[in-house]
């Protein structure tokens, strides 16, 4: 309990970081930040009453304690573009990020897993290098490239699945499901191969073990060595891996929901970049920073779980 | 060839580095030389001849503004290329001296790692696309955050390569001896941490192809007309139903370049990892 003390404390102090990147990422823009957001063409009045409302009018240290107070409950600001709380519009938008990412996530870990074991069961034969080179391929295409050839493959040349949009699970599961798995795969490939690669030199650590020999020798079938005594104990860097990539995902759904013109929180950022849109843009940042410790948190907390040499470690 | 030749590829790289290496050095002169050896311009407009399929006259096709899109291609790789690679150096030059500070100089050490931390608790492209919000899409603009964003990836190696290093005999044996601290990272940290250096640092260039690409693609990187990889991608996948051919041909190429400098890295990793090998 002491380690995961221990953790919560340096992964809050890395989010108050984050705050402060986030803060002066935003002042490093050219000039006042009330001309930047306002446009040239802003009457002095509205200018005057956009530094009362953003507080610009005293010393930065003050502004920074201003805005993190303002944060800390739940107040990111008002969207410029949008005219409504960032909060709102982050909110909104969210279900389709997270779904996205989440199925993404699932195909990730199902076919790296799977292929990481089956690449190590079979090591040095050519479905060790087919899955190699998938892997490799994982690492070097790009998402929206990906995407761009799944949307011609399948939805173009063979119209089987559709080129985007977002129907919501609860509204029909199936349209929903046809919907998202184009998105998913071109997101989740991305983190395939280093899940893969990873589950692979693990368990050809574990098939050398001790205690598979000894399962052997019992008499235990292959597939239950495999599943039941090798993958169990291979899995703890598969989850520092698959962690990571539960923390990239949602950062990647970025590019993923612009390809597939999903309404998520992505797109949201994106099209605040380029519309100038600051509080959206530190509110996304925020987000996305979160998403990233909070699922180093679960990672941890699963390693306690998992491994008590873990839990038990002096601090 | 024999067998064990094959094995051994070019310079003690493996077979797929070795591959990786030509196809890059290929990848350049087609880059450099292409322009003098295919006439076509990558900007002219002509929409007599647009959203032409590959042909004997235009290879790889043409775009919405009948501008031939392996013209293109050539261009647009320049781009991508220099960007990567003024990235890659900035970063390994950066990288490697804070790195060497946090892990030589234990008072800066703890605050150093923990900002390193934070940049890398926000994924790459996104705090690259919040960079961006803030200054203009220009090139100079792109390099600089994208070597903000992987000088902390570069550093936190070089860091934990450099206690590692300061905790050998032989380098306590030369600060036992009165040798400068400097004077023991040049002759002996810097030249032991070099080899992950060099791989990360192909890394770095492989990640900076896809995350310019990924900014030209979004609209916040170097800006149209001038072609690259990325912008061509952005303009081209509303026309992904009636001309395939050019969003597949850019991407084809990033695929290819990032595939070979991760190949090239690898086999670089393994030629210098004691543990592979005889």
């Amino acid at each position: 309990m002491r380690f995961f003390a221990s953790r919560v404390l340096s992964l809050a102090f890395v989010m108050w970081l984050v705050t402060i990147i986030a803060f002066v990422v935003i002042r490093l823009a050219p000039g006042d930040p009330s001309a930047t957001m306002l446009g040239s063409d802003a009457t002095p009045q509205a200018v005057a009453e956009f530094r009362a409302n953003y507080e610009l009018d005293r010393p930065i240290p003050i502004q920074y304690l201003a805005w993190l107070g303002h944060i800390v409950r739940g107040d990111l600001g008002t969207s410029i573009y949008l005219g409504r709380p960032v909060s709102t519009a982050i909110v909104e938008r969210l279900p389709v990020s997270l779904a996205l990412t989440l199925a993404a996530f699932l195909i990730a870990i199902v076919f790296g897993v799977g292929l990481g074991v089956v690449a190590a069961y079979w090591r040095d034969t050519w479905i060790d290098r087919v899955v190699s080179a998938i892997a490799a391929l994982s690492l070097a295409l790009p998402s929206f490239w990906l995407g761009i050839c799944l949307i011609y493959l399948l939805s173009v040349r063979w119209p089987i699945l559709p080129s985007g949009g977002f129907v919501e699970p609860w509204v029909d599961p199936w349209d929903a499901a046809r919907h998202l798995l184009l998105p998913a795969f071109a997101l989740g490939y991305l983190q395939l191969g280093l899940i893969a690669r990873m589950t692979r030199a693990s368990m050809l650590d574990a098939l050398r073990g001790d205690f598979v020999r000894s399962a052997r020798a019992k008499g235990v079938g292959e597939l239950r060595i495999v599943i039941h005594h090798a993958l169990r104990n291979a899995l703890i860097p598969v989850l520092t891996v698959s962690g990571v990539a539960l923390a990239v995902l949602f950062g990647g759904a970025v590019v993923v929901e612009t390809v597939f013109t999903l309404p998520g929180v992505g797109r949201l950022l994106v099209n605040s970049v380029v519309k100038r849109d600051y509080p959206v843009v530190q509110g996304a940042l925020l987000l996305v920073a979160a998403w990233y410790v909070l699922v180093n948190l679960l990672v941890d907390f699963l390693y306690t779980l998992s491994d008590p040499r873990i839990r038990l470690r002096p601090p | 060839m024999s067998d064990d030749t094959l094995r051994e590829g070019i310079g003690g790289l493996d077979v797929s580095a070795a591959i990786s290496l030509v196809v890059l050095v290929l990848l350049v002169g087609l880059i450099v030389f292409g322009p003098m050896l295919y006439a076509a311009s990558p900007t002219n407009v002509a929409m007599s001849a647009r959203l032409q399929p590959p042909s004997f006259a235009h290879l790889l096709g043409t775009d919405q503004f009948g501008r031939d899109v392996l013209a293109r291609v050539i261009t647009g790789g320049r781009q991508s290329l220099q960007v990567a690679s003024v990235t890659m150096v900035l970063t390994v030059i950066a990288g490697t001296l804070l790195g060497l500070v946090a892990g030589y100089f234990h008072r800066f050490d703890g605050m150093l790692m923990r900002i390193c931390d934070a940049f890398m608790a926000l994924p790459a492209v996104i705090l690259a696309i919040a960079l961006m919000s803030v200054s203009e899409p220009s090139k100079t603009n792109v390099i600089v955050a994208l070597t903000v964003v992987y000088i902390p990836r570069m550093a936190r190696l070089v860091r934990g390569k450099a206690l590692l290093i300061k905790q050998l005999p032989y380098v306590e044996a030369a600060d036992a001896l009165g040798a400068g601290v400097w004077r023991v990272i040049a002759t002996h940290v810097l030249p032991n941490a070099l080899p992950e250096i060099i791989v990360m640092g192909s890394f770095i260039f492989g990640y900076a192809i896809l995350d310019e690409a990924t900014l030209s693609f979004l609209g916040v990187g170097p800006p149209p007309p001038a072609p690259s990889w990325g912008n061509m991608l952005s303009e081209a996948r509303y026309l992904v139903r009636d001309a395939f051919w050019i969003s597949f041909f850019p991407g084809l190429f990033i695929g290819i370049a990032v595939l070979a400098t991760n190949l090239l890295g690898d086999g670089i990793r393994d030629r210098y990892d004691p543990r592979k090998g005889t």
